[in-house]
């Protein structure tokens, strides 16, 4: 079967920095794949280069078996790419609700309509709704997103990016910055989507990678360094020294 | 009644009493000896489409463009030429017919600054920011330079139009007639405007302005819509300048000198960024400080700048919110 996601010799180059460093990457189809490594290592530089919204240097991108080398941000995202942001951002003027709204509004198809109130679209106000309901904001669907708590940022970036109805997920950091509490929260949310999208997780909570990852990937320097299960990562000693830390119990 | 409609008749009625003291302010002008006060008035609907306009770019999509003259002025032309070519009963480019008909001229000056619109707007929509604002400028001086040169048209003095266009019907020399027909207008585009404010494109629209970022990762090919609401904008600066050479009976190269796309985006942070009627509001304020200050004093800017100060640092959101606090207090 064709994974749902295939990065292959991704290289980018920074003026003399090599920031992503000939990256092989595959996420199957119904999989979480974490990507961890310390900061600095080129996790959200590959998601921006998966996203289009930097151009790799060299190497391809393909999504379910097809080429998106040459595609804007727009285009990936209608063949099922979304993200989320690792510092949240989202629309501060708009109420929850508005910012799930305009992204169900923006999937189903172009903007291009000048006369009905937006407001009073009943179908896109209820996909919304129930989009959060999904991510257990519904209560807050009124508040305006300048009014949330970090949390609820955090929540709300995930459900508009559900919004799309992606087919793959680009996960960035969803637990910074998160309580223990609302950590497993967002743990148990993610749990609840595995069966309606594939996800790349780049996290830094090592509880909640080794909770959600069926596979996981070590970024180190822009180079991916190992790629296993929990287990094997857990005990891979070029891991454990590049990242986990020299010697010191896990977690 | 539900809380929504309470809302929207709270907004329906202060608009309704405003238009009704619209329609009688010529008999108000007549009675109270103040004839002025009508070709005033005239000219604060003509600029609050030519300001409304560029809200929407500016207020609603974010982007602040110093250019907005160039639209204004190329209506103001596109009736002067139009005119010129009809008086001189020679077509234009050898196959255009000059015409004197106001049901032609407007759309045809709406079309035309879009048709700019569309090319500065492609070209200047590359970029954001302070350059955005460079070289809207930029295009704006270049047209400015570009008719003071056309002598064919006057070059820097101007193009007179001896007769204001015809609207079959009407007595257009008529100076209340003329008001009559402004109004009429401004209210139609004003509530064009409001529906597109309210539409999927003004949501979009309102989106990019608030993070162009996020826009583009729910997959939003964010320039065609900036691209398209520049168009829109260029095109009501169109028929704002239209009218005004209609009013003025004359277009001249002023009408797109760089201080009037100040002027319009004065009218805009007076009145309300943002705010449907705000630019309408912002240039009543600024018509009439202009022609009280300048019965005062030459130096008229320095009054007005100062205003300016005060409406910027205090207000929080132009004469618009000023007066929505105090209605709220009352």
């Amino acid at each position: 079967m064709t994974p749902i996601l295939n990065v292959r010799a991704l290289v980018k180059n920074f003026a003399g920095l090599v920031a992503t460093d000939n990256v092989d990457l595959t996420v199957e189809d119904g999989e979480i794949h974490a990507l961890i490594g310390p900061n600095g290592a080129g996790k959200s530089t590959l998601i921006a280069q998966l996203m289009g919204e930097l151009r790799p240097t060299s190497g391809t991108i393909e999504l379910a078996g097809r080429s998106i080398d040459a595609l804007p941000t727009a285009g990936r995202v209608s063949l099922g790419l979304a993200r989320t942001f690792q510092i949240t951002c989202l629309l501060p003027d708009y109420t929850v609700l508005d910012n799930v709204a305009i992204a169900a509004q923006v999937r189903s198809g172009h903007s291009f309509r000048f006369w009905g109130d937006v407001r009073t679209e009943t179908a896109l106000r209820e996909e919304a709704m129930q989009l959060l309901t999904q991510v257990d904001l519904q209560s807050r669907a009124n508040a305006l997103v300048v009014n949330l708590s970090h949390g609820e940022k955090k929540q709300l970036e995930l459900a508009v990016a559900i919004a799309t109805r992606p087919r793959l997920l680009l996960l960035d950091e969803p637990m910074a910055g998160l309580g223990h509490v609302e950590s497993q929260q967002m743990v148990a949310t993610l749990r609840g989507l595995k069966n309606q999208v594939s996800m790349l997780l780049v996290e830094h909570d090592m509880e909640a990678v080794f909770a959600l990852a069926d596979r996981i990937s070590v970024l180190v320097y822009g180079r991916v360094i190992a790629s296993g299960t929990a287990d094997e990562i857990r005990n891979d000693p070029a891991v454990r020294e590049a990242y986990l830390g020299e010697g010191d119990e896990l977690c | 009644m539900t809380p929504q409609t309470e809302h929207s008749s709270r907004r329906l009625l202060p608009a309704l009493a405003v238009l009704a003291l619209l329609i009688a302010l010529p008999y108000l002008a007549q009675a109270t000896g103040y004839t002025a006060m009508t070709t005033l008035a005239t000219r604060v609907l003509i600029y609050g489409i030519a300001a409304a306009s560029l809200n929407l770019v500016l207020g609603y999509g974010g982007m602040v463009s110093f250019g907005h003259a160039a639209f204004f002025g190329i209506g103001g032309y596109t009736v002067g030429i139009l005119y010129q070519h009809y008086t001189l009963g020679e077509p234009l480019f050898g196959f255009i017919p000059g015409t004197n008909q106001l049901l032609i001229t407007l759309p045809a000056a709406i079309v035309v600054s879009g048709l700019f619109a569309a090319a500065i707007g492609a070209l200047s929509l590359r970029t954001g920011g302070v350059q955005f604002i460079m070289i809207t400028l930029a295009f704006a001086q270049m047209l400015f330079f570009l008719f003071v040169s056309l002598k064919t048209y006057g070059g820097d003095d101007g193009l007179i139009i001896r007769r204001a266009n015809e609207l079959p019907g009407l007595n257009m020399r008529d100076k209340q007639t003329v008001y009559y027909v402004c109004l009429a207008i401004a209210v139609l585009f004003a509530l064009v405007l409001s529906r597109i404010i309210r539409s999927r494109f003004g949501n979009v629209l309102s989106g990019i302005r608030q993070s162009e970022k996020r826009m583009a990762a729910i997959g939003l090919p964010v320039n065609s819509y900036k691209l398209v609401a520049f168009i829109i904008s260029g095109m009501g600066c169109g028929l704002a300048g239209a009218l005004m050479a209609n009013f003025l009976r004359f277009a001249s190269p002023d009408m797109l000198h760089w201080t009037k796309s100040g002027e319009l985006m004065v009218m805009v942070i007076l009145g309300g960024v943002g705010t449907l009627f705000g630019p309408f509001l912002g240039a009543a304020v600024f018509i009439v400080l202009e022609s009280l200050l300048s019965s005062w004093t030459e130096n008229w800017q320095l009054g007005l700048g100062v205003i300016l100060l005060f409406v910027v640092l205090y207000t929080q959101g132009g004469v618009q919110a000023l007066l929505g606090r105090l209605r709220r207090r009352a």
